[in-house]
């Protein structure tokens, strides 16, 4: 057999149709992530054509997007604020119970934002495709799994027939050399990596992250990278088991049984590209030359290293543009701007790793005067995780909220938005206008340079604090 | 799904590159669960001031761009998040396709599943468009090409089985669940 990529040894495994010039394949999907927001309109065409869940225990929903992220209002007699995003969360609830599929609802112990908790409880493994309506559904792609997102009309395919109609994507390795820099994060280098490539560098390809550098990331780091694959256009991105992976599988709640982790160790280990695979295109970046990176536009690849100037290319319409809504000047230096707001949280940077990263930096400092700042957990479980280890309370006491899990200020759906025409520094995947809020300029970071800059109610390279 | 076949209309343009998701449809008019009305949260935060009036300088708002059905827009449209919503909204306000140099991969499957072209076009017709706008253009699905007003016919990509569900109103549901014994014996033999 020639030597095969990771992608396509899992591709070939869940081909149920190959395709042809006329057909796409039909690709069997082992994991369907559903969410309040993407899923209503499936559900009401499943009703609407008297079609059940074919199978159900494939299938799990969650709720994260739209759902309040204040104590009260999930746990305490304060209704969700938002009537609009109260029936949404009211609908996914009752089409779980109408359509027999599992949901971590608003109270459950093992709620969260649908990407950390997948990998979290063990549902996401090497080895499998996974579809969300929900395009950070690469992160799935750190342990090894095809994961990608789809729209609304594809969940209602997934749902109906657990198969997806697909054209098989190109594939483009991301080698990645060194080993990253004292301070320096996997938030860092996807973003330098986004910015090498381009905001649609990565469309119609599979991304494989690999090389030194990556082997040398945990498991939540990993995560990180392969969540903003889609923000240089990718279909998917992954990273091949090792193990790292399998010391992180080992802990889950629904990890194989006993009797069967041997075999399946085995057939995860074997997914690795073979040597000599041919990928279609490749990148090389070198880690150990990278910096502390900060996006300056409204796009995730307009973005340079944190000491960096806002680049002055005259007559870029583009450019121009973006630092008209950003309200940044070409050529200004980055450091030092005025901060309103600092986010920690996201599918991108809300695991426990990025808040004992922020909480490393708030320990025994203050957030700045005039300077809000929300630390949102990934999931419960971490919640539950963070406030064992004292993290909390390190954030509280710095003068920080903190919240229930959840999207929240991410996309800013439940309220936790940005006001219009503040800065704010964010741990989150998108600075796209408007993202957080109508009017709000965000500026992608790593956990560290946020909570620095929280600090300093200014934009600071996180190394300075350390 | 209707049929579709051709389509003939004046255009809209947006030459503006990575016009993302967010902007299509911004998140805070995501927490419907129906896909209809849509599109009067098209592009709104461009679209509208704070107080909801209408800004007299975007191009929806002028009268020219009543009626249009094909939208120009600038390289890698609809890149961001696979909302739907965004699909959804610009068919809700009346835009039957998209012309663009590069179109987001999961925004084109969405648009292609509700009977919105997705039209790639070479950068020179991409130019000369948007430097038209208003212009007279036809979609002919059937030859996969897009004709401009002095007589030129230009040549799109587009997926062969999307173009056929297209052409004859297929419903790719149906098609896919014509697969189930096939799934089925995979899921036997795969041990799913
Ligand atoms: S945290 Fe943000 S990017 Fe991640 S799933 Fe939620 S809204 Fe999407």
């Amino acid at each position: 057999m020639p030597a095969r990529t990771m992608f396509d040894k899992v591709w070939a495994a869940h081909e149920v149709v190959p395709e042809t010039p006329d057909t796409p394949a039909v690709l069997y999907i082992d994991l369907h992530l559903t969410h309040e927001v993407t899923s209503p309109q499936a559900f009401a065409l499943l009703r609407a054509q008297g079609l059940r869940i074919r199978r159900p225990d494939r299938t799990l929903a969650t709720l994260d997007h739209s759902t309040p992220t204040r104590t009260e209002q999930i746990f305490g007699d304060e209704p969700i604020g938002l009537t609009d995003a109260a029936r949404q969360v009211h609908q996914l609830e009752e089409n779980a119970r109408e359509f027999g599929m599992e949901l971590y609802g608003l109270r459950d112990p093992r709620r969260g934002i649908v990407h950390v908790i997948g990998p979290e409880q063990g549902h996401t493994r090497p080895g499998m495709t996974i579809v969300c309506g929900d395009s950070h559904t690469s992160t799935h792609g750190a342990l090894g799994a095809l994961a990608f997102g789809i729209g609304t009309t594809e969940v209602g395919h997934v749902l109906a027939t657990q198969c997806l109609l697909q054209r098989k994507p190109k594939t483009l390795a991301v080698e990645v050399g060194g080993r990253l820099g004292a301070g320096v994060t996997a938030k860092d280098l996807i973003l330098a990596i986004i910015g090498r490539i381009g905001v649609s560098g990565g469309t119609g390809h599979v991304l494989e992250y690999r090389g030194p550098a990556i082997a040398a990331l945990s498991m939540a780091e990993r995560m990180t990278v392969c969540n903003m694959s889609i923000e240089a256009g990718a279909r998917a991105g992954m990273i091949a088991p090792d193990d790292v992976t399998l010391a992180y599988l080992a802990e889950r709640p629904h990890r194989p049984r006993p009797a069967d982790w041997d075999a399946a160790v085995a057939g995860w280990r074997a997914l690795a590209s073979d040597p000599g695979a041919a990928f279609d295109a490749h990148v090389a970046i070198d880690a150990s030359v990278l910096e502390p990176m900060i996006t300056y536009g409204t796009n995730p690849g307009m973005v340079l290293p944190i000491g960096g100037e806002i680049p002055n290319d005259r007559g870029d319409p583009v450019l121009e543009r973006a630092l008209a809504y950003m309200g940044f000047r070409a050529g200004e230096p980055m450091l030092g701007k005025r901060v309103d707001v600092v986010f920690v949280g996201s599918c991108t940077n809300g695991r426990l790793e990025d808040l004992q990263a922020t909480a490393k930096i708030l320990r025994g400092r203050r957030v700045a005067p005039g300077v809000r700042m929300l630390v949102v957990p990934g999931s419960q479980q971490i919640k539950r995780e963070a406030e064992a280890l004292g993290l909390a309370e390190v954030f509280r006491q710095a003068g920080a909220e903190w919240r229930e899990s959840g999207c929240s200020m991410c996309l800013g759906m439940n309220g936790d938005t940005v006001p219009a025409g503040a800065t704010a520094v964010s741990t989150s995947n998108r600075n796209f206008e408007g993202r957080q809020g109508a009017g709000a300029r965000t500026l992608l970071a790593s956990p560290y340079t946020a909570a620095a800059s929280a600090v300093t109610g200014r934009i600071t390279d996180p190394r300075d604090l350390l | 799904m209707e049929p579709i076949k051709t389509l003939r209309s004046t255009t809209v343009v947006m030459p503006s590159t990575n016009i993302d998701t967010d902007q299509i449809i911004p998140a805070r008019y995501l927490t419907v669960t129906t896909k209809t009305g849509l599109g009067k949260a098209l592009f709104a935060d461009l679209r509208y001031a704070a107080d909801g009036t209408p800004k007299p300088d975007f191009v929806l708002n002028r009268a020219e761009a009543a009626g249009s059905r094909i939208l120009v827009a600038g390289h890698n449209f609809g890149c961001g998040s696979s909302r739907e919503h965004a699909p959804w909204a610009l068919v809700d306000h009346g835009f039957r396709a998209v012309v663009s140099t590069a179109i987001a991969d999961i925004f084109k499957t969405n648009a292609l599943k509700n009977g919105l072209l997705p039209v790639i076009v070479d950068p020179a017709t991409h130019r000369w468009l948007v430097e038209h706008p208003g212009a007279e253009v036809a979609i002919d699905l059937e030859s996969t090409e897009l004709a401009l007003p002095d007589g030129r016919r230009v040549a799109f990509p587009i997926d062969r089985f999307a173009r056929h569900c297209l052409l004859n109103g297929i419903d790719e549901l149906g098609y896919l669940r014509g697969q189930l014994p096939a799934i089925e014996r995979y899921e036997a033999a795969h041990g799913r």
